[in-house]
């Protein structure tokens, strides 16, 4: 079972989809036969996240609208699948898989660097809202281990070396 | 090339991921061949010739699930593509899609040829959205060339084909639990019957195959379903995708002929060149997590001294007591400095984590045993815990909607069983378990 924390709410926030963010949610919509819209739930919560960085109530409930279904139905679609962050988080989230064969090629003692290096535990973020760590279960690339996720990229063959270096590019803006 | 034969034979030809060098390399062929000369039912009839078994984990036959779908008139049918691989140690499907993904589309629209569905589904996991960008891209260019869409190679038989996410979510590999998915809920497993193949996605007929199985259909229709089934032995047909990793020398996906001896496979040069660090094998897993852990003196031989190959039978030979199942083709290896206990309360964890909490064997018993197990582990394990395993074990197996209780009950009962002395040690030395590992353990003798 995914998520345990609350979402977080703010009754004054206001949502406003960006023209971008209509045009590829109808593109998504298209995608499925006329009266099955719902389908198009998952892609359209990655799309807000994408743009928000995380999905707050205000903006589940701006879906439900959008696709003409209860908010209900968004939430608990959003609260089952674990990629959907229900909590601000940093500008980068590192999810670091934590699964048997990654564990076999050292990824407790990467988690254990990191939280370290960025002196925060597994699921918090850092004071100036670079980075939040979380861990993630087998992220599928189990022969290239140990490995990270961050939004659509995937870094693999990681040493501790590697991820600090990789960790300055993100600070530095070299990765976006 | 040995470990590339069928599926992944032009793997290496550069820009194999557009259509022009797909196409160069005798890309959709087997497309013309079908449209062109063959009916839906003549494809049918190649795949269940071949003797192709699903490649997702369960092995069930192919062509078979094929003739089970339902064809009431005037209802729509469906194929929708399983790649949400998930389990631990599998990463074939995203090798092969991100490779060569017009591989996957043709193997798409010609299964879909054969169940006459004219509008299907490839539903990847969530956290594979690079992939699905490539696929889309490959799509794409599919239509363009009038490989989808209406009227295909002047055939008269139309075809939309559409990528979908999910959102991370192991269980939705599952296939009803995909459908769910597919249709925008949570991923909760459905009672069967009915089976997909009469209610499916919306409520219609519809086929899940996995990415492997669907991309098998390609060279199965091109070379003819005999020659696929010549390759291999027994009911183990053909070439299957392995994905090998753990502490081996070399790990990554290989493409094997049925049949190989796990000993090739392990220590090979085509394959895996042993265990990493000239280390020795302390146990495998050689078809995903959920399936049975093999201590090192069971991976290249059987309880009775036969040489174990790469095939469904000769991985589960022996059945519970000294084998396992060769599943989805994740094959995972542990070195003699790896800890079972550990490695254990890991794959416990992550069922914990990924039960959809739908029924409660499964729900309370994965998070039961997680905890067991993090004790054990952390040191405040007792002896009795042993056996509580292995009652919550047989609390959930069978006692479940979907096999996700089966699969997080049969790696603990099988590591207790292969390891019991490895988990009695953890218990009784506690504060050395916390230091040392506890290494091999020796092949009981036989009388």
């Amino acid at each position: 079972m995914s998520h345990t924390s609350q979402p977080v709410f703010d009754p004054n926030e206001v949502v406003v989809f960006s023209d971008s963010m209509i045009q590829q949610m109808n593109e998504v919509v298209k995608k499925f036969p006329q009266d099955k819209e719902k389908s198009a739930l998952i892609r359209i919560l990655h799309i807000a996240q994408a743009e928000y960085g995380w999905v707050s109530v205000p903006v589940m409930n701006k879906i439900a609208e959008f696709l003409k279904i209860q908010s209900i139905e968004v939430y608990e679609v959003a609260t089952f699948y674990t990629m959907f962050h229900l909590q601000p988080v940093g500008k980068h989230v590192l999810e670091v898989c934590r699964t048997g064969p990654c564990m076999l090629v050292g990824s407790d003692q990467l988690i254990e660097h990191i939280e370290n290096k960025l002196t925060i535990k597994v699921g918090e973020t850092t004071a100036d809202g670079m980075f939040t760590l979380k861990t993630a279960e087998c992220l599928g690339g189990c022969g290239y281990g140990p490995l990270l996720q961050c939004r659509n990229k995937y870094h693999e063959h990681l040493t501790i070396e590697k991820v600090d270096a990789l960790i300055e590019q993100y600070r530095n803006g070299e990765i976006q | 090339m040995k470990n590339r034969r069928l599926l992944l034979e032009h793997v290496d030809v550069p820009g194999i991921d557009g259509i022009d060098a797909y196409v160069k390399h005798g890309g959709y062929a087997s497309l013309e061949k079908a449209l062109k000369k063959m009916s839906p039912e003549e494809v049918v009839e190649e795949v269940k010739k071949s003797g192709l078994r699903g490649r997702g984990g369960a092995g069930f036959p192919t062509g078979m699930k094929w003739s089970f779908l339902a064809k009431p008139e005037g209802i729509p049918r469906y194929l929708v593509c399983n790649a949400d691989e998930s389990e631990p140690g599998t990463f074939k499907d995203r090798y092969l899609m991100e490779k060569i993904p017009h591989l996957l589309i043709e193997g798409m629209i010609l299964s879909s040829y054969a169940l006459g569905a004219n509008q299907s589904y490839i539903y990847i996991r969530g956290e594979f959205m690079y992939v699905l960008n490539i696929l889309e891209k490959a799509i794409a260019e599919a239509y363009a060339k009038g490989y989808l869409g209406k009227n295909i190679l002047g055939s008269g038989y139309d075809l939309d084909l559409v990528v979908t996410p999910g959102g991370g979510a192991y269980i939705c590999g599952e296939e009803t639990a995909l459908l769910e998915s597919l249709e925008g809920k949570r991923g909760n497993p459905r009672i069967k019957p009915p089976f997909p193949a009469v209610k499916g996605l919306w409520g219609c007929p519809t086929v899940v195959n996995n990415v492997e199985s669907i991309a098998a259909v390609v060279p199965i229709v091109r070379d003819g379903g005999d020659a696929y089934a010549a390759i291999g032995i027994g009911r183990s047909t053909g070439t299957k995708l392995i994905s090998a990793c753990g502490n081996l020398a070399r790990p990554g996906v290989y493409e094997i002929d049925l049949g190989l001896s796990v000993e090739e496979f392990i220590y090979g040069d085509d394959y895996c060149r042993g265990i990493a660090n000239g280390k020795q094998l302390k146990a495998c897993v050689p078809g995903g997590s959920s399936v049975p852990i093999l201590p090192h003196f069971l991976v290249t031989k059987t309880a009775t001294g036969e040489d174990r190959l790469m095939t469904y039978e000769s991985l589960a030979e022996g059945g519970f007591a000294s084998g396992s199942m060769l599943g989805s083709g994740g094959f995972i290896v542990f070195d003699e400095d790896q800890c079972i206990v550990r490695n254990t309360w890991n794959f416990a964890r992550f069922y914990a984590h990924e039960s959809c909490g739908q029924c409660s064997p499964c729900r309370e018993g994965t998070g039961w045993m997680e905890k067991v197990l993090s004790r054990i582990e952390h040191g405040q394990g007792q002896m009795r815990d042993i056996d509580l395993l292995a009652d919550i074990n047989k609390k959930i197996e069978g006692n479940t909607i979907c096999p996700l209780g089966d699969a997080a009950a049969w790696p603990v009962a099988a590591a207790i069983h292969h390891f019991r002395d490895e988990f009695e040690w953890h218990i009784k030395n506690p504060s050395e378990a916390q230091t040392r590992n506890y290494g091999l353990i020796q092949q009981p003798v036989v009388a």
